[in-house]
């Protein structure tokens, strides 16, 4: 009898509680499209990355003047050595766009990093603390923004000298506004909820609340913030580097790569639409990523 | 409303006066100004007479009120490397990028509001998807190589349009649509939203239910409420679309002063650099306070919090 009381305990439990919130998020990121190429993509890219000795025919970097400006493979005069033909100084361009795809991560990641750090402590301490804080704060974010981030950013990289990681540290020092303004606001929503003051109640100290109640609680708007910025970064870096300011020759950067380009584009366009693409897919997969994320974790936030 | 508006105008003066500092400081501390300015194989004599000739050894908070005194007056002094007064400068290279900018947000607004409403009215059909995927691409593109495409197409393979220059208003069509493309993602998505909120309230309920007509709520009492917040967005996106236009000015050959900073950036003309960046920013918080008092006058309920 009781055995059988327990069996139906179970299955009213069962259909009656439905699926658990872990399988829920299960369900809604397989039926989510977007989230799931750009994880893929992504996925892809990062691999293609790691794997970039071993991907590339050929070394990057070495010149053959006897073999300027291939076509790629899909054209008349392509062939299998170089699958992506050559660029003006006769470097393999698949082996350039492969090791490429390792330049606009680091940046990417990086300036994440960085200015991840910045923004969310700004953000969170503002919304936690208010008054005068956020009145600082708020101001920080307000003169941030009205700085134009590209020519900030081209005139200390120019002055202070181009290198791959004064753009890092240039663009993470200037591109932690979003992050400010989002962490802000989330931080105020849940200041005031129970489970804070609860632990404020039983003396927790003030960095434990913010690192054990708060912190988990808006994580999810950091990284849709996260990874939406590292697009952004990605982007910047790749404008700089167009422009001449920001990775130096001859690092296969994909916009340094667009800009030496720049000249040939009428006779070989495939020279600024293959890392043109390259780009495009990789922030393209990043952005999926992120707005699946946050349909995914917030749905009724959706826009 | 009164002091509203003056709170929000001391607080622009203070975040301008913060800029002004930063763009004073931005020069002088990546680099030393002397040196540069004397170029490379300058003698340890030479650097220092350019130190003492422009005034370059005195404390920095001297040389910063000096500057600050001088650029409010509208005397940024002379270019380094075009040898005229940057003032003069400036202005001659200010009205292309304003008409970029105009332009593109023009274009911005032309493609993103209606696309937006239409999508708001009709979610998940096949226009509410051409909005989201105008959107998504609109994130994901290099502007540079946006335009470097549109260039191809319309220029080269085409012969519709220059390219390069900015001689007539053709000029500009290209320019403005790779910039402007650039602002239509985040206006899209909020007219959008706004609109979906909008159609969902109480008041659009009432209007419907008092017989109105389709197209009298639409207009006169959905669009309006949700089209306000967009008009705050587009101050702030033609301030960011300034700052873009070095990218762009430097794709088309547009003589603004986008192309103006990339030029003197690459010849250490530290006045001309400094002039833009601030102009810019204050073109920027100008913006952004003036459509904050637009917003206010017309929601009582910002004036008051």
């Amino acid at each position: 009898m009781s055995n059988h009381a327990a069996t139906v305990d179970a299955t009213l439990t069962e259909s009656f509680a439905g699926p658990s919130p872990g399988e829920l998020l299960r369900r809604r990121i397989r039926g989510h499209a977007g989230l799931l190429i750009g994880a893929g993509v992504l996925a892809l890219i990062v691999l293609m990355a790691f794997a970039a000795p071993w991907l590339a025919p050929q070394d990057p970097y070495a010149q053959d003047l006897a073999s300027r400006l291939i076509p790629p493979l899909w054209h008349e005069n392509g062939s299998w050595v170089h699958p992506l033909g050559t660029d003006m100084l006769g470097r393999d361009y698949l082996s350039r766009v492969v090791y490429g795809s390792r330049i606009s991560l680091l940046i990417g990641f990086s300036v994440m990093l960085i200015s991840g750090v910045i923004g969310a402590v700004l953000g969170i301490v503002a919304g936690y603390f208010g008054g005068r804080t956020d009145l600082v704060v708020t101001y920080l974010i307000t003169v941030r923004l009205s700085l134009p981030v590209i020519l900030v950013a081209l005139t200390t990289v120019a002055l202070a000298g181009s290198s791959l990681w004064m753009v890092i540290l240039v663009l993470g020092l200037l591109k932690w506004d979003r992050y400010a303004v989002v962490l802000r606001s989330a931080t105020q929503q849940v200041r005031n909820l129970d489970y804070v003051t609860a632990a404020r109640a039983i003396g927790c100290p003030t960095w434990r609340v913010i690192a054990g109640e708060v912190l988990p609680n808006v994580s999810s708007h950091l990284i849709v913030v996260a990874t939406l910025e590292m697009g952004s970064a990605i982007l910047l870096e790749a404008a700089l580097s167009f422009l001449g300011l920001g990775v130096q020759p001859p690092a296969p950067s994909w916009g340094l790569m667009i800009s030496e380009a720049k000249g040939y584009m009428f006779f070989s366009p495939w020279l600024i639409s293959i890392p043109g693409l390259a780009l495009f897919a990789l922030v393209l997969a990043i952005n999926l990523l992120g707005d699946g994320v946050r349909d995914v974790t917030a749905p009724e936030g959706r826009s | 409303m009164l002091q509203y508006a003056l709170k929000r105008a001391v607080l622009a003066l203070l975040v301008a006066l913060t800029v002004s500092l930063i763009c004073f400081l931005l020069v002088n501390l990546s680099t030393d100004v002397a040196t540069a300015m004397a170029g490379e194989g300058a003698t340890a004599e030479t650097i220092d007479a350019i130190r003492h000739q422009y005034g370059l050894d005195r404390p920095l908070a001297v040389q910063y009120f000096e500057w600050l005194g001088h650029a409010a007056r509208g005397d940024f002094g002379d270019s380094l490397y075009f040898h005229t007064p940057v003032a003069a400068l400036v202005a001659e290279r200010m009205p292309t990028t304003m008409v970029l900018g105009a332009a593109a947000l023009g274009f911005a607004l032309l493609l993103s509001i209606p696309l937006g409403v239409i999508a708001a009215l009709k979610p998940n059909s096949w226009i509410d998807r051409l909005a989201l995927t105008i959107a998504v691409v609109g994130q994901a593109m290099p502007t540079f190589w946006f335009a470097l495409l549109l260039m191809y197409l319309f220029g080269v393979t085409l012969h519709l349009l220059p390219i390069s220059g900015g001689d007539t208003w053709q000029h500009f069509i290209l320019p403005s649509v790779a910039l402007g493309y650039y602002a239509t993602p985040a206006i899209m998505r909020l007219t959008r939203s706004g609109m979906l909120e909008v159609l969902e309230s109480d008041y659009i309920r009432t209007a419907r239910a008092k017989g109105l007509r389709n197209t009298s709520v639409l207009f006169k009492h959905a669009l309006r409420n949700a089209v306000a917040p967009v008009v705050a967005l587009a101050a702030v996106q033609l301030g960011f679309l300034l700052g873009g236009s070095v990218v762009i000015e430097t794709v088309f050959a547009l003589n603004g002063l986008g192309y103006l900073a990339w030029e003197a950036i690459g010849h250490n003309d530290f006045p001309v650099v400094q002039a833009v960046v601030l102009l810019i920013s204050l073109v920027y918080i100008v913006l952004t306070l003036l459509a904050d008092l637009a917003n206010a006058w017309l929601d009582p309920r910002i004036r008051i919090a």
